[in-house]
């Protein structure tokens, strides 16, 4: 049986059933967050066209997906994320100085400019560093998951990969495990169509993701992904109930990606500019302002004043952002053990050496005493 | 004859051995349409067809799972791993069922097979798109490990390794793929494994080294050769089996070694080129043994560059070994 796909607002913007009591303050809030995630992602492409930064994976188009669906955690709860989910980390309490300091790798990054571009973390809001090995995080959710159920705690996991991520070791042992343990742990696959060139219907014969649920003993819910409401309220109900301690369960976001699968790709090579074409018309945001505009909590023209407001706001961090320090050279041995050890600082020592006499080391960077 | 970069010369290679052996089969995660992120498999679809090259669902174990069970009925997968960082979740595969199939079979079934991943840094790709894993799998008996550092070598390397009855890991230097050029005859020609390649000759020094440290060496020895200092420069090309004998004259005709790789330097694979050194021919040796490795950290990203051996460092070390 092929579960329903979940809609409350339809393509045109109009409330095709209940929708949940967010109000007029919460439903502005999710459209504008939706905006900015378009409008740095916009900006980021700039910047990486002009050399500025190295990588960029937008999230344009799942825009909704994204935003609705992490709209219905608590603070309390975890994000552990893909690639795509530095929007919902922004909403949840990421500085945007942060996110945009981690897309220079800069000496302000917390991650010290050690991870690639788009490789987002936020301990304030529970949002672990994530990995570039697809599908690793899964697992690592469950486990916390597991750890906050033991000690009793109001905490929710949430964990987000991609379709392709469903055929990692991750998706499986992590599946397996949470559904065992009945974790409180929330699965939420963001299929987005592609998996870099590979499609969604050549990553797997199951006829929707959600059916992989069932091999696990879990529950899952479809929705369409560019209702932004929808994907808050099935979130919302999924999250309760691991809440609850009724365990986890899958829901997967049916939603497609506009762009490449990054600043590195070309689509043109492997997909139809007619399907792009149709998602497109699909637009969340635009749906979500339509309805706001047909209830009155969006006046006319207003959608064009707040851009106007997040360019300004994007381009004054990336202006700060642009004045960072040098990276700290001791940073290439920090952090690789709780204390450096010997071994390190003696490697660091000899490098120091050759580094100073070619004028590379800036004050600070001297050599560890031994 | 063309001259081709290096990536260009896998590609070709790959060609060449699919036109002449239907049983070759080239797959792994967006090798099909799109031709792979690095374009090494562009245009295979095309010319030999979905059934001889396609994509596969995101899973390195299955990738290689399933080519060792190709491999064992009949066919030579060819097989890519989209990054060497994204090899591990086939670790398994690689390390208990590839390279150790003949021996627990007594030779009855065996896995002629290639694993073909782009591997070191150079690209700001960070931690999980830079690593050099060479040492854990030279640690393996029962593999082959490859690295070529030219479009000659690439191709002539790759067709060995398709053509060797054992399975063998190509690791192709991404940061050269573009930037590593050469004549490269048509058509079908190898470069036998376990033979290394002498780059360059001298009498004072000599740099180990393969991939792509080797331009980084040969610039670091063209500045040595200012000061005098001439290098004997030695591209390793195949890791495992070692040509040691190669390895052995090399060192002793300087009696002065130094080694360079990107990878970590503790149990990295300069450890073992020192201790053959060390348990051969120490008493040629005119001076202490000199390794320029990567640090003993995971890969950077903003500070890749510092991380990478460079000229400088290697230059460093040759000038110290050789005034030793
Ligand atoms: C283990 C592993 N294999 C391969 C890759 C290379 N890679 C990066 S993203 C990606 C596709 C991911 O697709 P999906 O899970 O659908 O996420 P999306 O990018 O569509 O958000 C691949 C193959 C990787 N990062 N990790
Ligand atoms: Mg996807």
């Amino acid at each position: 049986m092929v579960p329903q796909v979940i809609q409350l607002i339809d393509e045109s913007g109009s409330a095709v059933s209940q929708l949940p009591d967010l109000g007029k303050d919460r439903l502005r809030a999710m459209f504008i967050s939706m905006l900015r995630v378009r409008i740095v992602d916009g900006r980021m492409l700039t910047l990486q066209r002009a050399g500025r930064i190295g990588f960029v994976g937008t999230s344009t188009g799942m825009e909704g997906a994204q935003i609705g669906s992490a709209a219905a955690l608590k603070a309390q709860d975890w994000l552990w994320s893909g690639l795509r989910e530095g929007g919902a980390a922004v909403m949840r309490g990421l500085p945007l100085a942060e996110y945009v300091a981690q897309m220079y790798c800069n000496a302000n990054d917390t991650a010290k400019g050690r991870q690639m571009c788009n490789h987002f973390q936020h301990k304030g809001s529970n949002y672990p560093s994530w990995s570039s090995v697809i599908g690793t995080q899964i697992p690592h959710a469950v486990g916390a998951a597991y750890a906050s159920k033991m000690r009793g705690e109001d905490v929710v996991h949430s964990v987000y990969f991609g379709d392709g991520a469903t055929s990692s070791n991750g998706f499986h042992s992590g599946m397996n495990q949470a559904a065992v343990w009945k974790v409180p742990a929330v699965f939420v696959c963001v299929n987005n169509g592609w998996a870099i060139s590979v499609s969604a219907k050549a990553q797997t014969a199951a006829e929707t993701y959600a059916h992989k649920a069932s091999a696990y003993g879990m529950p899952a819910a479809r929705v369409d992904g560019n209702d932004a409401v929808a994907c808050y309220a099935t979130m919302q109900a999924a999250v309760e109930r691991a809440r609850k301690g009724d365990g986890p369960s899958l829901v997967v976001l049916e939603t497609y990606r506009i762009m490449g699968h990054s600043s590195s790709d070309d689509p043109s090579k492997y997909r139809d500019e007619d399907e792009v074409a149709g998602w497109i018309a699909k637009d969340p945001i635009q749906r979500l302002e339509q309805y706001l505009t047909s209830q009155g909590f969006l006046a006319e023209g207003e959608r064009e004043k707040i851009e106007a407001e997040l360019l300004a706001e994007i381009d004054t961090v990336i202006h700060e952002q642009e004045a960072a320090a040098p990276m700290a050279l001791k940073t290439l041995v920090e952090d690789v053990y709780a204390t450096v050890p010997g071994h390190l600082k003696r490697q660091y020592n000899d490098f120091i050496e050759v580094a100073e006499r070619h004028g590379d080391a800036q004050p600070g960077d001297g050599a560890f005493p031994l | 004859m063309p001259t081709l970069t290096l990536i260009q010369a896998v590609n070709d290679g790959l060609k060449v051995s699919m036109r002449q052996d239907e049983s070759v089969l080239v797959f792994g995660e967006d090798v099909g349409p799109k031709g792979g992120v690095f374009l090494a498999t562009e245009g295979l679809t095309a010319e030999f067809g979905k059934a001889r090259c396609f994509d596969t669902p995101l899973s390195e174990d299955g990738i290689i799972g399933t080519a060792i069970g190709m491999a064992a009925n009949g066919l030579r997968p060819v097989c890519e791993i989209q990054f060497q960082d994204f090899i591990f979740p086939a670790f398994d595969q690689i390390v208990s069922e590839a390279a150790k199939l003949r021996y627990r079979s007594g030779g009855q079934y065996t896995a002629p097979m290639v694993i073909r991943t782009p591997y070191g840094g150079g690209i700001r790709g960070g931690l999980y798109h830079s690593q050099s894993g060479e040492a854990y799998f030279a640690h393996t008996a029962g593999l082959k490990v490859v690295i070529p550092s030219t479009a000659y070598d690439a191709k002539g390397l790759l067709l060995a390794a398709i053509e060797d009855p054992d399975p063998v890991l190509f690791m192709e230097p991404k940061a050269l793929y573009r930037h590593e050029k050469g004549e490269v005859p048509e058509g079908h020609y190898t470069v036998d494994l376990s033979t290394l390649r002498t780059v360059r000759e001298g009498d004072n020094v000599t740099v180990f080294c393969y991939g792509s440290m080797v331009p980084v060496v040969e610039k670091a020895a063209a500045k040595a050769a200012e000061q005098g200092i001439q290098c004997e420069v030695v591209d390793l090309r195949t890791l495992l089996p070692l040509d040691e004998q190669g390895v052995l004259d090399a060192a002793r005709k300087t009696g002065r070694c130094v080694i360079v790789h990107e990878a970590p330097r503790f149990c990295g694979y300069g450890a073992e080129i020192s201790a053959m050194i060390a348990e051969n021919i120490i008493e040629y040796m005119e001076a202490p043994v000199r390794r320029v490795t990567g640090f003993d950290t995971p890969f950077p990203n903003t500070l890749e560059h510092h991380y990478l051996p460079d000229e400088r460092r290697v230059l460093d070390a040759i000038e110290e070994v050789a005034r030793y």
